[in-house]
């Protein structure tokens, strides 16, 4: 039995309604529990503490993100971790080595992290990587928007046929939840074209991007995954596309069940873009918004931009080209066969750029302007907007009006002119940012040991150098990004894995993948899937599937489905 | 009997994953869907005359049989004891020993370094500058209409690629071409005997059909796939072109320049690039320009003839540039098996595709400075680990001098010259065939690399020696008190 007691911390639990009260946190084997005696303590006074950070979308493994490494070695050169007793070394500053994206996670107080883009056809690779990534429990989205199987079957209307196969890919590829990027876009893409909103046909397929993403929200609901689709818009990166993001969130209102959410709508930021090009270009925020202030069926991530040299790497084929032909940056497309597009652009983003600067206050007028903070988290799509190691920056801009107007002195004058920010006081409490960076994150997933810290929650704590009644922290966000910089401690799975922003002990952590259990005659579909398997693909149907055992720490989530 | 179907060839990067084989008491007994190569690996490969079969170390001079565990300690020995080691090959094992050898070298803070540091090193430090738009083998198989091969043989150096993944394979917007190959190939067997039959009679070449002339032939219009072949010799893989193009050697540069030019509606003012008319230059743009989707494969014959990295940056960017007008994509064509994953896993482990040297205690990368054959000509190693490879035959001759007069550790299967030459061999269990594992395909798709048979007694997978070695490397580094 192996035991630790945080004694006298500030708990930030949001989940069980716990905001900052001084309270002892009790582990055992790897558990949150009652009570404990005769263990380790550690002295948490005057800190807080809050549950293991969550991440819901963050490319951190697999093929795209790697070709994003191997493109990129100006941006290792500066940036690099030595080997240590208990470390490896490694590089990167955007798209930072396995190991070292691991302990930076971690360093922060963050243990649990989604990449959220995985082409099943690569899915051994995307989990090899994850198998390298220590500390941090982890899982990966399949991306499905623009399968050739989905948009057959969903053209069909054959809803059970679709739910049948995404409940194989999830076992085949050990895949967490539904991702649709630009849905049909990407199949467009494979002939170099793209689909114009949601109501154009997908060339060759006869179905719309609207009935892609109505049918895989009615699959989800079918097969109880634990997460919502979780979706990148058509038009992302586009101004004028907020129109299409709202499209997006009406087109599945009515397939709402008591009032949960049923769409995630990730890095909005990029779909809150209103005008009708570069020049009238202006936030979208407030529409978003509001539609996401009165309706409970949707919640968002923000993709916040940080002013910073990163890696933009998306499924997204067509949107990446946009980007290379405005930048004439190097570029990189890779298309995967029956399934989806990829590329990647190294960007910059400038203060003094209008555009930047708007997309700058359009995260935190998203953050800022919807009430509920269940409804929104902080991401930064990582490593699209900024890398992750920017999440404290982004913390203390949203509990600081002063961290704020700071910035907003040096953007582009034009943006500062036109934007919504400055007009707005609110600032997050320490409660509202356990919620936006953990405790929200974990619900949305259905990861219901994480984002907690009742009884039976898996012991991943976060205890940060904050005493909560001492400090105005809004008049302080120096001190915020600092203690979130380096946490110091973060316990994962109960044992002290960071301490005073170092790491002292590597562990390895989960894979997380969604195994739907479901009438048998629904999940007997291999014999036929295998025939049409072996016209598509240039691989054999055996040789597609990731076994169980090439996960380091495999931790299928069971769920029922209801067909 | 026992017929083990969905194999993985361990040979080529085409990576063909859809072998037979079938195995009696421990030994392969035949092969099916094979290419000439693959075949005769599957037959061949236990034969004893090529394989090491016990662990040897060198003593006063000569190469002596030893336990495998003395032979791990002197491997650990030697590289415990030097200050810049090289652990070198990596393409012809699995993923899971790379990794093992990229901790290695990480833990004796010596170099790791990938056979492409000498075939494809400049299409990589060529995407690094400009990126690379491409896609899988299946997207081509399914919508290219128009394949280019460029200074690449694959009829003879990647058998099954044009069957498997493009002109004579079929797809959902593109059928196969096989029906033509077949006749083209009857055709083309018939003149060669026909020649063969002229050269024994006559002593003389019959003539075969000139294909290369200053118009594309009008039946080119027709919408079928066409296959373009471009190189300085009219290869087997030419010969089943639908046109070949013969470069003047050398001139690959130049050609590329005129083409891009071309796409780009710029004038060319000459009347030949590199041999070519450029009448015949305008007819192949437009046809790139014109297709639905477009495929360059280019070979070694692009990376290592004079221009080098400017070959394949010119190379890109008329792909790039063809994305203006369509789809075009452009992939180097791989040619060990896993050769790309051995860029891959070092990449996401170290952020760097090969040439990794961790003497400063984190990865550093500088192809020219970190990569095998320069450390070697500057003579700066003072011993080797080559995994699965043979510098002694490939390595330019003063790299090779350097690389043998210092303690030498190989681990391979097979017999080489870097194996004779080698102070301690340990023999190790072909991948793919006596052992499973990853292997990523040319177009870095991963696939399961089967084990089908048990190695010889004696001989342990790469992985494993790796990892026995790297354990004695700790604890000898823990009693020397160097952490
Ligand atoms: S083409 Fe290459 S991979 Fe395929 S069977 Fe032949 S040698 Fe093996
Ligand atoms: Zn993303």
């Amino acid at each position: 039995m192996k035991g630790l007691l945080v004694k006298d911390g500030f708990v930030f639990d949001p989940m069980n309604n716990v905001a900052g009260e001084k309270m002892d946190i009790a582990i055992c084997n790897g558990k949150i529990v009652e009570k404990i005696d005769n263990c380790g303590v550690i002295d948490a006074s005057g800190m807080t503490v809050m549950p293991g950070g969550v991440d819901l979308h963050s490319h951190i493994a697999g093929s795209k993100v790697n070709s994003g490494r191997l493109l990129r070695p100006e941006d290792h050169y500066k940036d690099v971790e030595r080997k240590t007793p208990v470390t490896r070394s490694g590089v990167g500053y955007s798209i930072p080595s396995t190991f070292t994206t691991g302990y930076r996670y971690a360093r922060m107080g963050w243990t649990t992290v989604m990449d959220p883009a995985m082409a099943p056809l690569k899915a051994k690779h995307t989990h090899e990587e994850l198998n390298d990534t220590p500390i941090l429990d982890k899982g990966s989205y399949p991306l499905l928007g623009s399968n050739w199987f989905v948009l057959e079957h969903l053209r069909a209307k054959e809803y059970k046929d679709a739910a049948a196969y995404v409940a194989w890919i999830m076992r085949a590829t050990k895949g967490y939840a539904i991702k649709l990027v630009n849905p049909g876009g990407l199949e467009a893409w494979g002939f170099g074209r793209n689909v114009r909103d949601i109501d154009d046909p997908v060339p060759n397929f006869d179905i719309t991007p609207r009935e892609i993403i109505q049918g895989l929200c009615k699959v989800n609901q079918l097969l109880s995954m634990p997460h919502t689709i979780h979706v990148h818009t058509n038009n992302l990166g586009k101004p004028g596309n907020y129109t299409a993001t709202l499209e997006t969130m009406k087109s599945v209102e009515n397939l709402a069940n008591n009032g949960k959410p049923n769409i995630h709508l990730t890095h909005c930021q990029f779909s809150a873009f209103a005008g009708e090009d570069w020049r009238s270009f202006r936030s979208g925020s407030e529409e978003i918004a509001k539609y996401v202030n009165d309706h409970t069926h949707v919640t968002l991530d923000l993709g916040q931009i940080v002013f910073t040299n990163t890696t933009t790497m998306t499924a997204d084929g067509p949107f990446q080209f946009i980007l290379y032909q405005m930048t004439g940056n190097k570029w990189v497309n890779n298309d995967v066969e029956i399934e989806t597009s990829s590329g990647i652009v190294p960007f910059q983003y400038k203060r003094k750029n209008y555009v930047h600067a708007i997309q700058w206050t359009i995260g935190l007028e998203l953050a800022l302007q919807i009430r509920d903070p269940w409804k929104v988290f902080i991401t930064t799509d990582h490593p699209n907007a900024g890398p992750f190691t920017a999440y404290p920056r982004i913390v203390a801009w949203l509990m600081s009006r002063k961290a704020r107007d700071e910035i907003m002195k040096k953007i582009n004058k034009k943006a500062r002119a036109r934007a919504l920010l400055p007009s707005i006081d609110r600032e997050y409490t320490l409660d509202e940012i356990a919620i936006a960076t953990r405790a929200g994150q974990a619900k949305i997933l259905g990861l219901e040991n994480k984002g907690h810290l009742g009884m039976g929650a898996d012991a991943d704590i976060a205890i940060y150098n904050i005493n909560p009644e001492k400090k105005d922290l809004a008049s302080n966000p120096k001190a915020i990004r600092r203690a979130f910089s380096n946490a110091a401690y973060t316990i994962k799975a109960g044992e002290i894995v960071v301490k005073d922003g170092e790491i002292t002990k590597s562990v390895v952590g989960r894979t997380y993948w969604t195994n739907v259990k479901a009438s048998p005659s629904l999940l007997e579909i291999e014999p036929e899937l295998q025939e049409v398997f072996e016209e598509y693909y240039t691989v054999k149907f055996d040789n597609y599937i990731v076994p169980n055992h090439h996960l380091s720490a495999a931790n299928p989530i069971t769920v029922e489905g209801r067909v | 009997m026992n017929v083990i179907r969905n194999v993985t060839c361990p040979i080529c990067g085409t990576l063909c994953d859809d072998l037979e084989v079938t195995v009696k008491d421990n030994v392969i007994v035949d092969a099916a869907n094979t290419c000439a190569i693959s075949d005769a690996k599957f037959m061949n490969y236990s034969n004893p005359k090529h394989r090491n079969l016990t662990p040897l170390v060198r003593k006063n001079g000569e190469l002596r049989e030893t336990s495998l565990e003395e032979a791990i300690k002197k491997s650990a020995e030697i590289l415990v004891d030097a200050s810049y080691p090289i652990l070198y090959g990596w393409s012809c094992t699995s993923c899971e020993a790379i990794s093992a050898g990229v901790e290695l070298a990480e833990e004796i803070g010596g170099v790791i370094d990938n056979t492409s540091t000498v075939c494809h090193g400049p299409s990589i430090l060529s995407i690094q500058n400009v990126g690379i738009p491409t896609s899988t083998l299946g997207q081509i198989r399914h919508r290219a209409d128009l394949i280019i091969y460029w200074a690449s043989d694959p009829y003879s150096a990647h058998p099954r690629h044009m069957e498997r993944y493009t002109a004579f394979s079929n797809g959902r917007f593109q059928k196969s071409e096989w029906a033509h190959y077949v006749a083209r190939l009857r055709g083309i067997l018939g003149k060669k005997r026909l020649s063969r039959a002229s050269e024994l009679v006559l002593m003389k070449e019959a003539e075969l059909p000139v294909v290369s002339g200053g118009k594309l032939p009008p039946k080119f219009e027709t919408d079928k796939r066409k296959l373009i072949v471009v190189d300085v010799r009219k290869t087997r893989s030419a010969e089943l072109a639908d046109f070949f193009i013969q470069v003047e050697p050398n001139k690959d540069f130049e050609l590329i320049q005129a083409l891009r030019l071309l796409v780009r509606d710029e004038e060319v003012e000459t009347d030949q690039v590199a041999g070519v008319p450029v009448s015949l230059l305008e007819d192949v743009a437009d046809t790139m320009i014109g297709c639905d989707f477009g495929v360059l494969f280019f070979g070694v014959g692009l990376t290592m003839s004079s221009g080098k990295l400017q070959n394949i940056d010119a190379a890109i960017a008329l792909t790039r540039d063809l994305n203006y007008r369509t789809k075009f994509v452009i992939m180097p064509m791989r040619g060990h098996f896993n050769v790309a994953g051995a860029n891959i896993v070092s990449t996401w482990q170290t952020g760097y595709p090969f040439a990794v040297d961790f003497s400063q205690g984190y990865p550093r990368y500088n192809p020219g400075e970190t990569s095998a054959v320069d450390i070697l000509s500057r003579d700066e190693a003072d011993a080797s680990l080559i995994v699965a490879s043979d510098p002694v035959s490939n390595f330019p001759r003063r790299a090779v001098e350097n690389l043998v007069k210092n303690p030498l550790i190989a681990i391979d299967p097979v017999v080489s010259p870097t194996t004779a030459m080698a102070d301690v061999v340990l023999p190790s269990a072909f991948v793919g065939i006596e052992e499973g594992g990853t292997a990523y395909r040319m177009d870095r798709v991963p696939l399961p690399m089967k084990k089908l048979v048990d190695p010889p007694q004696n001989c342990l997978s790469d992985r494993e020696i790796l990892q026995r070695i790297l354990h004695h490397v700790k604890r000898l580094r823990a009693q020397r008190g160097i952490a």
